[in-house]
């Protein structure tokens, strides 16, 4: 960039570095002040002592949650609805995006419409559900990981990168006597792991977060993702000394008095922590991925 | 004569297709689970959509439950609640459109601004950080630093001698609520496809510009403004095209018995009727009426922008 040391320049640098400060204020304090709740004691609480760091530094909440057993519990079914979900996702969208990827294959066209067409209409959530019900998935796994197996804009990301890898690679295979199989699995994935490691995060970001279909699928308590848990324990619960709330935290095994809202915050903290602690290693990918996706046309 | 030449070339022509068909086996059996999948669970649910014309009962199924024409959308139209529902989703998209739209644009510009590469980095880092936060967190997290007994907003507007109030209790706030907790989530990865599009300009415009005595606001009016334009305009247009579409979840998650007044929009009464009351039809009535207004608006979206700037979606 050009450098300009005019007054109104330094002036306009100035405010922007202001306004960047308080952007970056704003964004983190609400993360610190729930990481800090979560470790300070009952009465640093309750008084509203506490800022952005701890206050009668304790992990007595944590111990709590730990011993009470529900949220482990739920941060097990979420990893391994995660773990299942994107194993599902990845094998369905890489495959369907590489077919979709190669020219001169009969019938290419159609597929893409079939697939794009369900981006503009889909049956909604009343359909799903009775379609749900009816596979007899009701209660399973399988309600959560099934129904989101391919996104398309993933899946058109995905197609994207196979469209632009280089096609001699490919052609010095067929001529080796590769089958198209052979040419996927042997050269074209571990070419792509860029694109893998992007949307296999995207879908990871997306089965860690996701709570509304263990809402409606999911009867049993025990098999609650966390998300879920953690609307009961926190979203649910309205005022914190607020009765029906109390409540709430007796049925997930939380009895006397006890530090409260240490607790709700840390439940916040559990369920964050491990996208915020991958995001910053993939941002880069992220950020190609959404490049790619918005390209589409 | 005619008939005897065309045929052996259509034939030909048909043998040819099936040959490559046949040449891309493997292609259709790797796109096989995806077919599968958007058969049963893309397209299986559209074909539920025509319990919106019945009386539907899970028992009978589609096939056997009683069809009653468009009875269910007439009571859509007849529900008390109607315009409300309409007006609460239209308010807080045309807010969304006022209020959180424009901001990642005016980010993108500043940071595009600022010289120090590592402080650049730290501010998009930090950024995206709230995109990766779950709904139940982000709305936990507002209950609670708003809560009139132990939020801290509620005690900073007590220091100031102000008196505590119960936001999530009052209709009036769900609207603030919904639009600052967007803000926050969605700033930072909004602006990424504006600070791409402005990474991408030509710094030759730039250093004429100097040349020829632009100042620095001039220059972001006459070259980044431009150049970040038909993302604009897109952005803009996909938006103006769901002004009638809005996802149930955080809305769900932010409802309360108080605030239903502006709260309630169209896919969480969706939710309330048809998961909660088990009124199947009328729920997907709702929905399908909502559909095909929303692709009716997007599609005459499309078609002004086509028209004006020659930039539209498809």
């Amino acid at each position: 960039m050009v450098r300009d040391k005019s007054i109104s320049s330094m002036l306009m640098d100035v405010i922007i570095h202001i306004i960047m400060i308080f952007v970056l204020v704003v964004t983190i304090y609400p993360v610190l002040h729930v990481l800090a709740s979560s470790l300070s004691g009952r009465i640093a609480n309750e008084a509203g002592l506490v800022s952005f760091y701890p206050v009668d530094f304790t992990v007595e909440a944590y111990v709590m949650i730990w011993q009470a057993g529900t949220v482990p519990n739920a941060f097990v079914n979420s990893v391994q609805y995660t773990a299942v979900g994107v194993l599902i996702q990845m094998l369905v969208t890489t495959s369907f995006a590489y077919a979709l990827s190669r020219k001169g294959v009969p019938l290419r066209g159609f597929l893409t419409f079939f697939a794009i067409f369900t981006m503009y209409f889909s049956g909604g959530m009343i359909p799903t559900f009775m379609l749900v019900r009816n596979l007899n998935l009701l209660g399973t796994m399988w309600a959560l990981v099934l129904p989101p197996a391919m996104g398309i804009t993933n899946m058109i990301i995905m197609r994207t990168f196979f469209q632009n890898l280089p096609a001699e690679l490919e052609e010095s295979a067929r001529l080796d006597g590769a089958n198209d199989l052979t040419i996927f699995f042997r050269i074209i994935l571990p070419l792509s792991k860029a694109v893998l490691y992007t949307i296999g995060l995207f879908y990871a970001v997306g089965h860690w977060n996701s709570w509304f279909p263990a809402m409606i699928y999911l009867r049993d308590p025990d098999m609650f993702p966390l998300q879920l848990i953690l609307r009961q324990i926190v979203v649910l619960a309205g005022d914190i000394r607020d009765a029906a709330m109390t409540g709430e935290l007796h049925a997930v095994g939380f009895l006397g008095q006890i530090n409260v809202i240490a607790i709700r915050y840390a439940v916040v903290c559990i369920a964050i922590v491990p996208m915020l602690i991958i995001y910053p290693f993939v941002q880069r990918h992220f950020i190609k991925g959404v490049m790619i996706g918005s390209l589409k046309g | 004569m005619e008939q005897a030449s065309t045929k052996p070339a259509v034939s030909a022509r048909l043998r040819n297709y099936g040959l490559q068909m046949w040449k891309a086996r493997f292609i259709y059996l790797l796109a096989l689970p995806g077919i599968v999948y958007l058969a049963i669970f893309q397209y299986g649910p559209m074909y539920g959509v025509l319990m919106a014309f019945q009386n539907f009962r899970p028992r009978d199924g589609i096939m056997g439950s009683q069809w009653v024409g468009l009875a269910n959308f007439q009571r859509f139209f007849d529900h008390p609640h109607f315009w409300r529902l309409i007006s609460n989703t239209v308010i807080l998209n045309v807010y969304q459109l006022l209020f959180v739209f424009p901001l990642p644009i005016i980010f993108a510009l500043l940071l595009n601004e600022l010289r120090g590469k590592r402080f650049k980095k730290t501010v998009q880092t930090v950024s995206y950080l709230p995109n990766f936060i779950s709904m139940p967190a982000i709305i936990g997290m507002m209950i609670m630093f708003v809560s009139p007994t132990d939020g801290f907003v509620n005690r900073i507007i007590v220091s100031l001698g102000g008196e505590a109030v119960h936001f999530m209790a009052r209709p009036e706030w769900f609207r603030p609520l919904f639009i600052i907790s967007e803000i926050w989530t969605t700033l930072g990865w909004a602006a990424i496809i504006y600070i791409a599009a402005l990474a991408g300009v030509n710094p030759e415009l730039y250093e004429s510009a100097v040349i020829d005595g632009a100042s620095r606001l001039k220059m972001m009016r006459h070259i980044s403004i431009p150049s970040i334009a038909p993302t604009i305009i897109i952005l803009f247009l996909l938006n103006v095209g769901t002004i009638m579409s809005l996802g149930h979840e955080k809305a769900l998650l932010m409802q309360n018995s108080l605030n239903l007044e502006t709260g309630e929009i169209i896919s969480t009464f969706v939710f309330r009727r048809g998961l909660e009351s088990l009124d199947y039809s009328f729920a997907t009535a709702v929905q399908f009426f909502n559909s095909i207004i929303n692709i009716a608006i997007l599609t005459i979206a499309n078609t002004i922008s086509r028209r004006v700037s020659e930039t539209s979606l498809w």
